[in-house]
């Protein structure tokens, strides 16, 4: 066991730390956006709109998220037309890619979360709503969706863990987030095991106060 | 569509063979990760508070540290540990191991931690006296888990045990970054020779559809065979 590597590759992992945070945070704000957009178009009764939003979701959950990450970063670069249009300013950055490629993952998985939620939601509540003379928009915003939001909270709380997880992915395209520094110093000092430790602990540790937040939430939202 | 010809022209045959690849690692770290189960999810069922705290630290660390991590741990540090094992046994040559050994492995390990998790959930969603009457019709240990306890196990654990599946299936994306040519490193490498990546890493795409798609199908057959008794 090295500890003088340890204790000095901390400092470098815990910077690099935030890389993966702020990944994690901007593409899981796009991601849910995109989530309930597409949870509420695959409630719609058109066939078309249905069919595609299940596509979208059944694509995106069946490939991995590699291919999803290189599809944009290395494919969309080679559309001559991508180019030369305002997009090209977004798409030669590879944080943006990443982000990119994540949003449109994690909004897949959150449809899906949404939706089940959605179609859980007791018809007696729409009803009492209606029967109260609530106009059917004001149910939607302010009887469906927060129920639907604690109905959903625990998978969507293993969501973001997993989404976490799947920040590491940025690594492969050339992003220093926590995997790429701890990938790094492992190829430089050839010691595996005490990077893995720090690196690692530092995701668990994460993974812990994620779990913990999303706990509380569940107590603050329940309704007993 | 040349670029998917059979023979020296296009890519068709070593897509083939790399997807073929991708189904044997995806197979070969099922079985590894349902070794792991067999081994942790009773030490998670037993009362013994060590081996709990064992089969705990095991699925917990593995669900919470990314894929990647855990591959560049076997990747760099399979070699090194080998190699150490060895130099015990008096072997101090340069080993080198295989990419599919090494990535298998590490795919393994992490859908072990799953499925151990799903095994659990299982056994302890079985009706306590299940457990009881195999004891009292006097069944052998063996007779009670195999033939009682372990058909109802797995009626409960499939549906579950696919999501593992697809999880792993996905995962051997990532084994790409040791070298061993599957799907992933195939259409690097197609992509790098024919400056041609959106084709290819979209082909590859549409073949881990196929994957997913196909394996869906299968399962849910299983699924069927399994519940019949319900």
């Amino acid at each position: 066991m090295d500890f003088e590597l340890m204790i000095t590759s901390l400092p470098k992992l815990l910077s690099a730390a935030t890389i993966t945070l702020k990944l994690l945070s901007v593409s899981l704000v796009i991601g849910l956006f995109i989530g309930l957009i597409f949870a509420i178009l695959r409630l719609n009764k058109n066939i078309v709109i249905n069919k595609f939003a299940y596509g979208y979701s059944y694509v995106f959950r069946g490939t991995p998220l590699l291919v999803q990450i290189f599809i944009i970063y290395f494919g969309l670069g080679q559309i001559e037309y991508l180019r030369s249009t305002f997009l090209w300013f977004i798409l030669k950055e590879p944080y943006w890619c990443a982000i990119i490629a994540f949003a449109l993952n994690t909004g897949a998985y959150t449809s899906e979360i949404l939706r089940s939620a959605f179609q859980t939601i007791k018809p007696g509540i729409i009803e009492a709503g209606k029967s109260l003379g609530i106009s059917s928009k004001i149910i939607f915003y302010k009887i469906q969706i927060p129920i639907a939001i604690r109905q959903s909270l625990p998978a969507y709380g293993n969501e973001i863990i997993l989404m976490m997880k799947g920040t590491s992915l940025a690594s492969t395209v050339t992003l220093m987030d926590l995997t790429g520094v701890a990938k790094y110093i492992i190829s430089t000092t050839f010691k595996p095991i005490e990077v893995f430790i720090v690196a690692g602990g530092i995701y668990l540790f994460m993974t812990f106060i994620i779990h913990n937040v999303i706990k509380l939430l569940e107590k603050k939202f329940s309704f007993n | 569509m040349e670029l998917l010809a059979f023979g020296d022209t296009g890519w068709g045959d070593e897509l083939f063979y790399a997807t073929l690849m991708t189904i044997a690692v995806s197979i070969t770290a099922m079985i590894i990760g349902f070794s792991f189960a067999a081994i942790f999810t009773p030490l998670k069922l037993s009362n013994n508070r060590l081996l709990n705290f064992i089969a705990n630290s095991y699925t917990t660390v593995i669900r919470g540290v990314p894929e990647l991590l855990v591959i560049y741990l076997f990747f760099f540090g399979g070699t090194g540990a080998v190699m150490y094992v060895a130099s015990i046994f008096g072997y101090n040559e340069y080993i080198e191991i295989n990419a599919f050994i090494t990535g298998a492995f590490a795919i393994g390990i992490i859908s072990g931690a799953y499925s151990t998790e799903v095994f659990r959930g299982a056994v302890q969603s079985i009706d306590k006296g299940q457990f009881e009457a195999a004891k009292v019709l006097g069944l052998s240990k063996f007779t009670q888990f195999f033939r009682i306890i372990l058909p109802q196990v797995l009626r409960l654990a499939i549906p579950n045990l696919s999501n593992v599946w697809q999880i792993t299936l996905k995962d051997t994306s990532l084994i790409s970054v040791t070298g061993l040519v599957e799907i992933m490193r195939q259409s690097y490498i197609a992509a790098g020779y024919t400056r041609d990546p959106l084709f290819f890493y979209s082909f590859a795409a549409v073949l881990y559809l196929l994957l997913t798609y196909l394996s869906m199908k299968l399962i849910n057959r299983l699924e069927i065979r399994y519940s019949r008794g319900y």
